[in-house]
């Protein structure tokens, strides 16, 4: 098991200066330093002496990926490309353009996500297990038929309607939540309740066909039968062995999202203030912020890999056959 | 219940506010935009202040004893009387002396130990450890202003790492200011640890005499009375050194606890929190110095309410909560229930907010009324405009053919409709390149561009589509073909798209060339690409704006002086506009006192800006803002940031009325409860007749 981690550990590396160069390819492609420069100094009496000044101080005066005037491995080091990736991969993220420390922003903003990206997760987990499994106990009632069509409908609804629907109706019409905004501690949670309602909701359609899909598929096979036969209820049935049957598919896509969750969502972030990371790349691409984004998509790919592997390992947790070598 | 403020906030002299996107930059020497202001001008405190309710904004002393006496001085330092012919004038000196017994606000910065050493001017890893944020530090101290912080700010205005936007303009009229930075940028080069405090307190600027705690003396090269203005401005605010030293320590700038987020000053309020991703707190600052609510303001300021306070001691709110607030639809609502005090419109609801009378004025929906929420409008020292490159083969020139086809452009492109359409009639169409409220703008008859307006039944008409068809004629392009090649007459309009809602416009325009057969290409780009194609003289046509700094006509018609132009010279004059004439009269104008012959002058040059049509004017921006009345005295001033310490909440009444409109409806929630139970019960039912039967 340790050599399997430390194997994909390494894997794991070269695919990350791949996505390192890629990022620094297509943010230099749309942004010259010069841009950059211009975007963070403002829009008034800028003048070529101060973008020179900008780009010098933060090392963006330096060639791309090759030094032509530098010696020996110089020539590769001193380079913006080299400069700005070799923090990276010790995770030490370095000042943002703006000045402003990375790490500290992430290990501040990542709470909030978390407060709200969390119980989404498990309580929409639960409940669209839950109401998967009633709709596979139903099949063939008029239940499944009507369940599958409110499915459908709420899939088809978007997400920001769920959003603006739901500040609408708690917050304005009926005046039981606030309709945005956060607080630091268990002061959080009333502001919590609307966004976490509005994830679970909005996730039932796609999310409880998903599931059902996975248990009808199971709740044909042979060992469903011979528990039927030895007499175990229905519930028991679905509950103690379908459910556990079909965990590989749940655990492939819940498990790899885990470490990708404290990146937050921007649209729930944006619409109710939570001070989270969901809008942090974003603000930055519109920025000009290349450190920031640099950093983020490093930190996103990272975790990507860390989810994958993360998930692989689960499968020999929930399915004794897998074995990982 | 829906309230998001916490239990404790209830009846408390707050004033909740927002913002969308955190600012950039909070250190006066940085920070450049409205919304940076927005925060920092109410911390620090330049030497001088506009009038907050005087009109034609004026400047008045805020922390100087009155506003700076000018003297001009000749190349060899010898004073010149006032009326002194401009070219005999090297330098002005601005003598300014300050208030005396001003504070800076509580800091840790100025905490000293029992030694009379900076108590946190060296902190170890351990006192690091527990700090976080600006608050966790136990004691702070405070001192008095001197005019040695002023010059200490005005250093930093070079400082080789500040990068502040003014720095290259202030190098080029303040003596010495160029040589003391490229001093500092060569020692600051040769240091071999860069992150260290860099202590700029030894080094001088010629042009900056401190004749003593209380005075201070600024000398310009030769005659610039816009420099007042600057004055006013936080890039003039005092810096105390200790905060420098004290925000210079690495373990602090790790945990961005830096000057640019925490600011130091002698302001009405100190900012307390600064999350700038959730939010930020000012506090009312313990230590501000004695000012008074103005006692003079308009004719009609009385009338309206905004001289209650007159004499009373500002400011008169305690704490400010900015809360990040990125959509509009939110707290538009939370507005409405009384949980902002004040608010803008957003496009989406205008309709529910303001509704025009017969006579297009602008007044609040019954909806808003019933709810005594009040609308304030001010038309903005801001011009948004279109302009041709004058460069350019097609459409530039100063030739009266060119400046007929721009002239009948001008005529064609109707920006009142484009009021109507797209900006929910919150403009007014600009009929010369000043807004209304600077010197040498006419409002009336003689106001009009008469190029582009007929003046019928008191009040501007747009000349006819024929009129501008004969001039496109006379200049050579008779419904919009080449009279020489027979071609149609094709333009192109660079612009940045921005989203969806731009292409509608985008086509609007279209169809305003297309009224005079002349076919318009556009071509859409990003901003980087866009400014890149200005600087190097490409674009054809282009929309760009301006924002005024300071009430003055200067800071408008610099905009198209020869000296300024973009290509070449990296100037604001984007469309290349060069004039002999009109850079002559410019150069006169610039350096004069408001008056008759400046005023004469002004009309002059507005004349040959009509003439030359450079720019289409297009409209100077309306801005409408809405407040509860239980929030007072919000007069608009463009030019004053500093306007909180005026403001007024009457939290009495806001709690009635917050407890009156918020009141929680159960009922459906109870509804919805015993519907879910009755649709258990069916399924309740198929459950146990699926367990009783005997097979599937």
């Amino acid at each position: 098991m340790i050599r399997y981690i430390i194997r994909r550990v390494l894997y794991a590396l070269p695919l990350l200066l791949g996505v390192n160069i890629l990022t620094f390819l297509l943010f230099f492609v749309v942004n010259t330093p010069d841009d950059m420069a211009r975007m963070h100094l403002g829009e008034k009496h800028v003048t070529q002496e101060a973008v020179d000044g900008w780009k010098h101080e933060r090392g963006y005066d330096l060639p791309l990926f090759w030094n032509d005037k530098a010696e020996g491995a110089e020539k590769a080091t001193r380079t913006i490309f080299y400069q700005k990736s070799v923090g990276l991969f010790m995770f030490r993220f370095g000042r943002s353009d703006s000045g402003r420390e990375i790490g500290a922003d992430i290990r501040q903003r990542m709470w909030p996500s978390l407060a709200i990206a969390v119980p989404s997760l498990l309580v929409g987990l639960l409940v669209h297990i839950s109401l998967a499994l009633l709709l596979v106990f139903f099949r063939l009632t008029y239940l499944e038929f009507w369940g599958i069509a409110l499915c459908v409908a709420l899939m088809s609804v978007s997400f920001l309607f769920y959003i603006i629907g739901g500040q609408y109706l708690l917050g304005k019409l009926l005046q039981l939540t606030p309709i945005s905004g956060y607080d630091s501690g268990v002061n959080a949670i009333r502001f919590l309740i609307l966004p976490l309602a509005i994830s679970v909701i909005a996730g039932i359609g796609s999310g409880v066909r998903w599931y059902r899909t996975l248990f009808l598929e199971e709740v044909e096979k042979d060992y469903v039968r011979t528990a039927r036969a030895k007499g175990l209820s229905e519930p028991q049935v679905l509950f103690g062995h379908v459910l556990k049957n079909a965990m590989i598919p749940i655990l492939t896509g819940v498990v790899v999202v885990l470490p990708l969750l404290f990146t937050g969502s921007l649209i729930t972030e944006s619409f109710f203030a939570i001070p989270g990371l969901g809008s942090y790349t974003i603000d930055a691409i519109s920025q000009q912020d290349f450190a920031i984004v640099r950093a983020m998509v490093f930190l996103g790919s990272a975790l990507y890999v860390l989810g994958l592997l993360l998930t692989d390992l689960s499968y020999t947790l929930v399915d004794p056959r897998v074995r990982l070598g | 219940m829906n309230n998001p403020y916490p239990a404790g906030d209830k009846g408390r002299n707050i004033l909740y506010t927002s913002f969308t996107e955190r600012p950039k930059h909070l250190d006066p020497a940085r920070a450049y935009s409205s919304n940076e202001y927005e925060i920092i001008a109410q911390i620090y405190e330049p030497l001088l202040q506009y009038a907050y309710l005087k009109r034609p904004y004026q400047l008045e002393p805020l922390t100087a004893e009155a506003l700076p006496i000018v003297t001009y001085l000749d190349k060899d330092l010898r004073p010149l009387p006032d009326n002194a012919p401009e070219e005999r004038i090297a330098y002005s000196e601005y003598d300014i002396r300050l208030r005396p017994n001003i504070l800076f606000q509580p800091h840790p910065a100025f905490a000293r130990n029992g030694d009379g050493s900076f108590r946190y001017h060296a902190l170890t890893e351990g006192e690091l450890a527990k700090i976080s944020t600006i608050t966790d530090f136990a004691e702070t101290g405070a001192r008095a202003l001197t005019a040695e912080d002023y010059a200490y700010q005005i250093k930093r205005l070079v400082h080789p790492q500040l990068h502040s936007p003014i720095a290259e303009m202030m190098k080029s009229y303040i003596v010495g200011l160029k040589e003391t930075g490229e001093r500092m940028a060569k020692d600051f080069e040769a240091r071999s640890d860069k992150s260290e405090f860099f202590d700029i307190r030894g080094y001088t600027v010629e042009g900056v005499d401190i004749a003593d705690a209380h005075r201070l003396k600024i000398r310009l090269h030769g005659k610039y009375p816009q420099f007042r203005f600057w004055l006013a401005m936080p890039f003039f605010a005092p810096m105390p050194w200790e905060a420098d030293a004290f925000y210079a320590q690495r373990g602090l700038i790790e945990k961005n606890i830096t000057l640019d987020w925490y600011p130091v000053g002698t302001g009405a309020y100190m900012l307390a929190e600064n999350n700038p991703n959730r939010r930020m707190v000012l506090l009312k600052n313990p230590n501000y110095h004695d000012e008074f609510y103005p006692a003079e303001g308009e004719p009609e300021d009385a009338a309206k309410g905004y001289l209650k306070d007159a004499g009373q001691k500002l400011p008169f709110i305690e704490k400010v909560v900015f809360t990040l607030e990125k959509e509009t639809i939110p707290y538009w609502n939370k507005f409405l229930q009384g949980y902002y005090d004040a608010s803008g419109i957003a496009s989406d609801n205008f309709d529910q907010a303001v509704q025009f009378t017969g006579q297009n004025d602008a007044e609040l929906t019954p909806e808003m009324k019933a709810k005594d929420i009040h609308l304030e409008t001010a038309i903005t020292t801001t011009i948004f405009y279109m302009g041709f490159n004058m460069l350019d083969a097609t459409v530039g020139g100063l030739d009266e053919a060119k400046s007929k086809l721009r002239q009948a452009i001008n005529i064609a492109v109707d920006y009142e409709e484009f009021i109507d359409i797209f900006i929910n009639g919150r403009g007014v169409p600009a009929q010369g390149i000043l807004p209304p409220d600077i010197f040498g703008h006419v409002e009336g008859k003689d106001g009009i561009n008469p190029y582009v307006y007929d003046w019928a039944d008191g009040a501007p008409r747009r000349k006819n589509i024929d009129a501008a068809k004969k001039l496109l004629a006379e200049a050579g392009y008779p419904n919009g073909v080449d009279a020489k090649t027979g071609r149609p007459l094709v333009l192109y309009l660079d612009t940045v798209a921005r989203g969806p809602d731009d292409k509608s416009i985008l086509n609007w325009y279209r169809k305003q060339f297309a009224k005079l057969g002349i076919q318009l290409v556009l071509r859409t780009t990003d901003y980087n690409q866009f400014q890149q194609k200005m600087l190097n003289g490409n674009a054809q046509i282009f929309m760009w704006g301006w924002n005024a700094d300071y009430p003055d006509p200067e800071n408008f018609f610099f905009l198209v002086y020869g000296e300024n132009a973009k290509v070449g010279k990296g100037g604001e004059n984007a469309a290349n506009y060069k004039n002999p004439e009109f850079d002559r009269l410019f150069e006169r104008m610039r350096n004069m006192d408001d008056g008759e012959e400046r005023f004469r002058i002004i009309q002059a040059m507005q004349e040959i800006l009509r003439h030359d049509s450079p720019w289409l004017f297009g409209y100077h921006p309306k801005a409408f803002s809405l407040h509860h009345d239980w929030f007072r005295n919000l007069k608009p001033n463009l030019m004053a940031n500093n306007g909180l310490k005026y403001r007024r909440i009457e939290a009495e009444q806001r709690e009635l009325k917050r407890a009156e409109w918020n009141r929680p409806i159960y009922w459906p929630l109870a509804a919805g409860s015993v519907l879910l139970v009755a649709a258990i019960v069916p399924a309740y039912s198929t459950y146990r007749r699926r367990m009783r039967s005997t097979a599937l």
